[in-house]
């Protein structure tokens, strides 16, 4: 028997996020996935796009009106209610620690669902490291030019070499048990205030 | 010094979270040795699926909602129960500047009666109807919501059969105002201070109040994980005391600037302490420059607002039977009836000698003025608790009232 592919409808206000899950989804095989980002007027497309499954963020506060709309059943003819079965606490807990929710046609077997489930799971994740990382690779840069802002000032003040003014601001930290870039903000902000054509 | 009891709940950026708000924020909790971690979350669904897998302990609910969990209506099933009740009253109906002047010209006014408002309202359906126009669309935060079923009442004691002459559709809180705006919707029911908010604006007019439509009528709730609340009954005792200290805190008129402007802090509501001030004074602005004060609009603990009155439940659910959510059975019956545990806030509460009714269960509807009624060591004044229609609900006779409004129904 040949198993007809699965339409899977992903709601994420996210862009970047949702064709990350586009993506994975697609790789998994899945041809016909649709990506939708605002719910305004997503009755009319979920009844045009008839999907078996939907996958949305849990953080969409539009979550209430979407489960009444699938209980109402106007629009999808069957009823849906929430894939994973409901002993599988261990996986309705990570779906959620993800920050995803999926719900599918009734009837459709779930092992059929829980890879899609999976996938958008580790894509989800995926995300959150990246924009975490992203954002420390710029709070890293924001420090690397405060510091060599600190260091100019100490070298044309104090007279110092650039290694001795990094190393002044380094112990200065270490006894003060503070970063290095709050140091340097501090130097920066105060030479700013005693001499304005500084900063 | 470590706490007792470690306590993870969730709320909604709702006014009515403020007696939970007010447990952590001003060390009610920490007094009774409860570390409570308040969670802000963006739907109801949130609540109760993370309820549901135990991520939280307990959460502000709508007061039906768990209710509806217990009784499978749910996606993900979960015992919940209700020892504790988080204030009476506090919504409002908002409809925009156009559906009020089209209720205005059939005889509205701005004084908030719901009878005189509603009669307006089925003036204008009917006659909207019979030029072929599209039924006019209201929205409420929930289906399993004291607004869904208090919009019902009032509209179908006024001749309006909601399911039929209106739409009625599902709209998240802090997206009303913006969607009453934009046209989306012609009118809602939500707590405060999503109504005050459209007020402001100037896109909206407040046509009634739930605090006339039924006097001192319950609200949110605190929904507890039943297998959490029985694993940790010393937890749900301590926290039960500190919400109590901080319901009364609530309450004093005293301490309002100070929970205006907690509550207005970017972490809980994130809107100004000046749109706070409705709910707690009940001076309500209604739009157009009409003002009104409401007596009991808000309730955070007078009036035995924190006890988890069975009649309450029950009649949420002969409304949930009402309105086709779930089938008329004992067994449904007896899960509604077992879902608030007045037992609960009873037990964590007699140690402090703090006025606790005689019954668990009152006829609702029935004290036309406040009377002192008979507790245990301390006096407990109720009422009015009147419905506006003049009906009352006997919990003992619920198969009768169940029946009275389907007739209603057929009638109309």
């Amino acid at each position: 028997m040949i198993r007809k592919s699965l339409t899977v409808l992903v709601i994420d206000e996210n862009h970047i996020r949702a064709s990350i899950i586009e993506a994975g989804l697609r790789e998994a095989g899945h041809e016909q996935v649709t990506v939708v980002h605002d719910v305004a007027g997503i009755a009319r497309r979920i009844a045009e796009i008839e999907p078996d499954v939907i996958v949305i963020d849990l953080e969409n506060p539009n979550r209430d009106m979407l489960e009444n709309m699938f209980q109402l059943s106007r629009v999808v003819k069957r009823p849906i209610a929430m894939f994973v079965d409901r002993s599988d606490q261990a996986s309705i807990e990570a779906a959620v620690e993800a920050g995803v929710s999926a719900y599918v046609v009734d009837g459709l077997r779930q092992e059929r669902v829980k890879p899609i489930l999976d996938m958008a799971i580790s894509r989800f994740n995926a995300f959150s490291r990246m924009a975490r990382e992203l954002e420390e690779a710029r709070s890293e840069l924001e420090d690397r030019k405060v510091i060599d802002r600190a260091k100019g000032i100490l070298m044309r003040s104090r007279g110092l070499s650039e290694d001795a003014a990094y190393a002044l601001l380094r112990k200065t930290a270490m006894n003060q048990n503070r970063k290095i870039s709050e140091i340097a903000q501090s130097l920066v902000t105060a030479a700013g205030l005693l001499d304005p054509g500084e900063s | 010094m470590a706490a007792e009891h470690q306590i993870n709940a969730g709320f909604m950026p709702l006014f009515d979270s403020a007696v939970l708000v007010a447990a952590k924020e001003i060390g009610f909790a920490a007094r009774e040795g409860v570390d409570l971690t308040l969670s802000r979350e963006t739907s109801w669904a949130n609540i109760r699926d993370r309820i549901a897998i135990g991520h939280f302990d307990l959460a502000h609910m709508l007061g039906p909602m768990p209710i509806a969990c217990n009784l499978g209506l749910t996606p993900l099933a979960s015992d919940t129960i209700v020892p504790f009740s988080l204030g009476l009253g506090g919504n409002c109906v908002t409809v925009s500047n156009t559906l009020w002047a089209g209720m205005a010209a059939h005889g509205a006014l701005p004084d908030l009666n719901p009878a005189r408002a509603g009669k307006a309202l089925g003036a204008l359906i009917r006659e909207r109807a019979n030029a072929g126009r599209d039924p006019l669309r209201f929205a409420v935060v929930h289906p399993h919501s004291g607004h869904n079923y208090e919009l019902r009442y009032w509209l179908a004691a006024c001749g309006i059969d909601p399911s039929r002459e209106i739409e009625i559709v599902i709209v998240p809180p802090p997206f009303m105002a913006d969607a009453l705006a934009a046209g989306r919707i012609d009118g809602y029911c939500a707590g405060e201070p999503w109504n005050s908010a459209s007020v402001v604006a100037g896109t909206g007019h407040i046509a009634t109040v739930k605090a006339t439509i039924w006097k001192t009528s319950p609200e949110k709730v605190v929904g507890v994980r039943n297998a959490w609340a029985e694993r940790h009954p010393e937890a749900l005792s301590a926290l039960l005391r500190a919400l109590h200290h901080a319901a009364r805190w609530c309450q004093d008129p005293a301490n309002r600037g100070e929970l205006a402007a907690l509550m207005a802090q970017p972490s809980f509501l994130g809107l100004s302490p000046a749109l706070q001030m409705p709910i707690l004074s009940g001076h309500l602005q209604l739009g157009g420059g009409a003002e009104r004060t409401v007596e009991d609009f808000f309730l955070p603990f007078d009036k035995a607002a924190n006890f988890p009155w069975k009649s309450h439940a029950l009649w949420f659910y002969t409304q949930m039977v009402r309105w086709g959510h779930v089938a008329h059975t004992p067994e449904n019956l007896a899960i509604a009836l077992d879902c608030y545990r007045p037992d609960l806030y009873r037990s964590a509460l007699k140690p402090l000698g703090v006025a606790l009714p005689g019954a668990n269960s009152k006829v609702e509807g029935a004290l036309a003025s406040a009377t002192p009624v008979g507790s245990a060591g301390a006096s407990l004044v109720l009422g009015p608790d009147g419905f506006f229609d003049g009906q009352i609900f006997d919990p003992d006779e619920v198969d009768a009232y169940i029946a009275m409004q389907k007739l209603a129904r057929a009638e109309a």
